[in-house]
């Protein structure tokens, strides 16, 4: 079914109670032409565009819980484009410009709102680099423009530019385009898209184990059963090291727990995104009303889910220097996910040492906005077995080369 | 915030300790002829796994030496530390297995 204004009417005549399921829960196959592994954003993503734009419609999505349950369903949303070099520029920029459309693409509402990101700047050295990363973008074709504190304060009034003394605010970056999507949506409107297409999303079915014989994929071992496959993309973020440990070789992932929460539903405050990388906070406010605040990562390797108080605290002190309004508002929930990073904080796509098996993975702390071009480059990867030309810098052949795309002043930890 | 313990200190709280990831990896003898790829696995791959790890911690607001520890990565309880130098209480088979 199509949803518009008057499949909308149609079924409030009905009282809601005939809108059709929007993905069947099939059985898997004995076998396929593409299996991806992981049902999050990234993998959706990557089975739509091989059946909308490959024609390759024998897929399934094997996830091993329920869909959009990994960092997709964690994240705080953030969609930006304004990466350092020109490499993830080119990756970034395609996704947002895929956001852009995304709604209509899918017919389905991914609550995509443009209401611009700032990236604050706290000392000299921020305002350097900030404005070093805003010429590189303009470079680039992608909208980025360098406020002054006056600017920020313009732009963004609930702000306190003193930052209570310990966080001033000196300028900004500011991305237009940027802004936030409503993350579920983008989960679920893949998969409808995907299966509508005839791709079988395939829940509560963990891969335990790859079926490789002589250094090439066969299938892949899952809770229900062998599944065989000639191609298999492996996009479960988190999970890498562990799959890729499976298949019997090794990546350069290191997992953390990342944390978010928000606070109680208040009227609109502030209509932008914030982020500060120097003291690991931002901070937008949801249709609902909620604050929706990201903090650090831990610095451990972790496989748990949660993080820790103390960099809960952490966040909020300095949202609360920044936010002086915001010190009385109650936190409502928090939690955590396990962000896969990569040394130099840019994702891994393509190629692995098992012939037939794709990695999409290592998107770490900031892989939401790129949802749906990492999708779109994979899925041309995997249809055509070369790396799409805009992921061929990102292989994980990059860590012999020394072809390193460092981004962390871009990536950070804040998003 | 965890509890470590130190094998020079004590049990000190975890924001006096700065993390260090995979213990045990030695920097390769005789490395003229190695190849990118193997540079490669000794200086970014990385075991990385759910379960038990050994991993490196310093004590850097303590007494500034690094020491290892054995730690469950799904629920963080730290099984044991001991001293560099010293053989881990569990072997390398048993990382990743969960408790
Ligand atoms: C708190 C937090 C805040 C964030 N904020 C932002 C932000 O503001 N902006 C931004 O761009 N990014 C952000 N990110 C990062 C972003 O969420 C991730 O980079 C991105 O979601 C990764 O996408 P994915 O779809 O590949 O991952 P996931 O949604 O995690 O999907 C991976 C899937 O694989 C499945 N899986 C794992 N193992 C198996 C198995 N053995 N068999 C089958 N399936 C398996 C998992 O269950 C999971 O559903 C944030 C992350 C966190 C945790
Ligand atoms: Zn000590």
């Amino acid at each position: 079914m199509r949803y518009s204004a008057f499949s909308l009417l149609r079924n409030t005549l009905s009282h809601h109670k005939n809108w059709p399921q929007m993905w069947d829960n099939p059985d898997p196959l004995p076998e396929y032409d593409v299996i991806i592994i992981g049902g999050g954003g990234h993998g959706l993503a990557t089975a739509y565009y091989l059946a909308s734009q490959h024609g390759i419609t024998n897929v399934a999505v094997l996830e091993k819980a329920w869909i959009g349950g990994g960092n997709t369903g964690r994240n705080t949303t953030i969609v930006r484009s304004n990466y350092l070099w020109d490499e993830s520029a080119k990756l970034y920029e395609t996704a947002l410009k895929l956001w852009e459309n995304l709604s209509q693409e899918l017919n389905y509402n991914v609550m995509f709102s443009q209401r611009g990101v700032m990236n604050l700047c706290h000392n000299v050295h921020d305002v350097r680099e900030t404005k070093r990363r805003v010429n590189a973008n303009r470079l680039n074709g992608i909208d980025s423009e360098f406020l002054d504190a006056q600017q920020v304060k313009e732009f963004c009034p609930a702000i306190d530019l003193r930052g209570g003394g310990r966080y001033p605010v000196m300028g900004a970056s500011l991305q237009r385009r940027g802004g936030t999507a409503r993350h579920d949506a983008v989960a679920w409107g893949y998969a409808r898209g995907a299966a509508k297409r005839g791709v079988h999303i395939i829940q509560n079915c963990p891969v335990t184990g790859f079926d490789i014989e002589g250094g090439v994929i066969k299938g892949v071992q899952t809770a229900k059963g062998a599944i065989k496959a000639k191609r298999v993309g492996m996009v479960v973020a988190g999970h890498s090291s562990v799959l890729a440990n499976m298949a019997g070789f090794k990546l350069p992932l290191h997992c953390r727990p990342l944390q978010a929460l928000v606070s109680e539903p208040v009227k609109p405050a502030i209509d932008c995104v914030v982020m500060s990388n120097a003291v690991h906070a931002y901070i937008s406010q949801s249709d609902k009303g909620e604050l929706v605040i990201g903090a650090g990562t831990d610095a451990y390797c972790s496989y748990g889910q949660r993080g820790s108080m103390h960099n809960t605290e952490g966040t909020l002190a300095a949202i609360c220097e920044m936010f002086p309004q915001f010190r009385r508002m109650k936190m409502l929930r928090a939690w955590g996910g396990i962000v896969d990073t990569c040394p130099d904080a840019s994702p891994i796509i393509g190629h692995t040492p098992v012939k037939g098996l794709y990695i999409n993975c290592g998107w770490g702390t900031g892989g939401f906005k790129a949802t749906p071009g990492s999708g779109f480059v994979f899925a041309d990867t995997i249809a055509n077995e070369r790396p799409h030309p805009l992921a061929e810098p990102f292989a994980l052949s990059r860590f012999s080369t020394g072809y390193l795309i460092g981004e962390h002043g871009a990536a950070g930890v804040a998003h | 915030m965890l509890l470590i313990e130190c094998p020079h200190c004590g049990p000190r709280n975890e924001s006096e300790f700065h993390y260090g990831d995979q213990a045990h990896i030695a920097r390769p003898e005789h490395n003229e002829g190695m190849s990118d790829q193997e540079w490669a696995e000794y200086v970014y791959l990385r075991e990385n796994p759910k379960g038990l790890f050994r991993e490196r911690w310093c004590h850097t607001a303590g007494c500034g030496r690094w020491f290892n520890a054995v730690r469950d990565t799904v629920s963080s309880r730290i099984m044991a530390t001991y001293k560099t130098g010293e053989e881990a209480p569990i072997g390398a088979d048993q990382e990743g297995g969960q408790l």
